[in-house]
């Protein structure tokens, strides 16, 4: 089984779990830029992250055998602090980078005045560069939330095939199928989907522009949950073929809309900037 | 040319900022192979022609530098030589200098830096690079900023290694001692 991770925030995430993911079949994945817990409280505390994304993360991903890309962008959580929105100024530079496969998270948290600036902002600025918009949509009143992405997103004059909305539910998926946009589903251990509701989803609504991804992160969550779908879609029923579809054709296909994936494996070099990530002395 | 560079070049050519996004994708345009310049990629001299084409450019390249993945930096650097950007390029090479990336520490002890750094910074550039085994020959200005104390520095970093048994660089010995040349 190849699998590709479409949203995993592996920054916050253990060597094991790249090992471990290796083993389980995951070959690519994509780090969307997304808050990190302790709120930040300044533009550079972006830019650092940003480069670690486009940096030091791709490096470590290589020496376990993962091709690994990102998306860009203020999320909405942190659109409402004053002291972060500057950062939109910043990031056309980086949206012409090359591991840079998308505009996100972007979207709504609060559905704020600030929130829909800066939504409406980055998806024009996906549009200016050429990439598709990730979109997170909100844990809180999620249903409205999602309609009122939809609603952003038209306006805004992205083609819906570009744009997939993020960590829908039974609630949420009708609307955006319809909409034409992807539709992004996150397997949790406790919350937001899980491997049997999502095989019931797939059975429901299809396969086609359905990604799934186990947006692990600094919370718990757990990155094999890709695998653990997989593994629900065949004692499903469901062939090899869905589950190549849904775990790896989908997301390259969505990410491909940039024109920047490289999941050609190279060897990778053993130093990145000098430094390794191995421990004590080489063997 | 390529096609896109040539615009690239009349885009900067009008407006410096347009340096700003044209600058990183430049590696996916033109490519990352092996130039004509020896040690240069393409994307190198793609990037340094961006520079020169760009009136104002020396404005920009803190920020280029800044924001740039290290085939960016590596370009900035390479740009210093041939951009006017008087004393201000003296930040990046010491940036760059204390980095552990090879590709930066030779790029930074270019022509820019055998003309800006003092004596001392010099000194310690070049000891950086014999130590990180970047070849002598990507170091600017050994003839002419090669000093007594520099001369010492290297015979204490030879007496080391021979100590430890290992190899002291060959293209290190001819600057050993003071000679004719």
């Amino acid at each position: 089984m190849r699998i590709f991770d479409p949203h995993i925030h592996m920054s916050s995430r253990t060597t094991d779990d790249y090992a471990a993911m290796h083993a389980a079949g995951v070959r690519a994945l994509v780090e969307p830029a997304f808050w990190l817990g302790q709120p930040r409280t300044n533009v550079g505390s972006f830019t650092d992250y940003f480069d670690s994304l486009v940096g030091w993360e791709p490096f470590r991903a290589s020496q376990f055998g993962i091709a690994h890309h990102c998306t860009i962008a203020l999320n909405p959580k942190e659109a409402n602090d004053p002291r972060c929105a500057p950062v939109l100024d910043l990031l056309p530079r980086y949206l012409e980078k090359d591991g840079v496969v998308a505009v996100g998270e972007i979207g709504y948290d609060s559905m704020t005045a600030e929130e829909d600036k800066a939504f409406a902002a980055q998806l024009a600025l996906a549009i200016d560069h050429g990439l598709p918009a990730l979109v997170h949509t909100p844990h809180r009143d999620k249903a409205a939330g999602t309609e009122r992405s939809i609603a952003v997103v038209r306006e805004s004059g992205i083609a819906p095939e570009r744009v997939v909305l993020d960590h829908l539910n039974e609630l949420t998926v009708a609307m955006v199928k319809e909409s034409g946009c992807w539709m992004g589903f996150s397997i949790y251990p406790d919350t937001k989907m899980d491997e049997d509701r999502m095989v019931a989803i797939l059975r429901e609504y299809g396969t086609e522009k359905v990604l799934v991804n186990s947006a692990a992160d600094w919370g718990k969550s757990d990155p094999l949950k890709t695998r653990r779908t997989g593994d629900a879609m065949l004692a499903a029923g469901f062939t090899d073929d869905d589950v190549d579809l849904v775990l790896w054709r989908n997301p390259v296909a969505f990410y491909g809309q940039s024109g920047r994936l490289d999941l050609e494996g190279e060897t990778p070099d053993a130093e990145f900037a000098g430094n390794s990530i191995l421990r004590g002395a080489r063997k | 040319m390529n096609a896109w560079l040539e615009k690239a070049l009349s885009d900067v050519a009008t407006d410096a900022t347009a340096l700003r996004t044209l600058f990183p994708g430049a590696g996916r345009r033109v490519g990352r192979g092996p130039s004509e310049t020896p040690g240069w990629t393409v994307d190198d001299v793609a990037r340094v022609r961006l520079l020169r084409a760009a009136p104002g450019a020396a404005a920009e390249m803190p920020d280029l530098y800044r924001y740039g993945d290290a085939a960016e930096k590596r370009a900035v650097l390479r740009g210093l030589s041939v951009v006017d950007i008087g004393a201000a390029g003296l930040d990046l090479v010491a940036d760059a200098l204390r980095t552990n990336d090879t590709r930066l520490v030779a790029a930074a002890m270019g022509e820019y830096a055998a003309t800006h750094l003092d004596d001392a910074a010099y000194r310690h550039g070049v000891l950086k690079c014999v130590f990180m085994g970047i070849p002598l020959a990507e170091v600017a200005g050994l003839d002419r900023r090669t000093d007594e104390e520099l001369r010492r520095m290297l015979r204490s970093f030879a007496a080391e290694r021979t100590a430890a048994g290992r190899e002291v660089p060959a293209d290190l010995l001819p600057l050993l001692h003071e000679q004719d040349v």
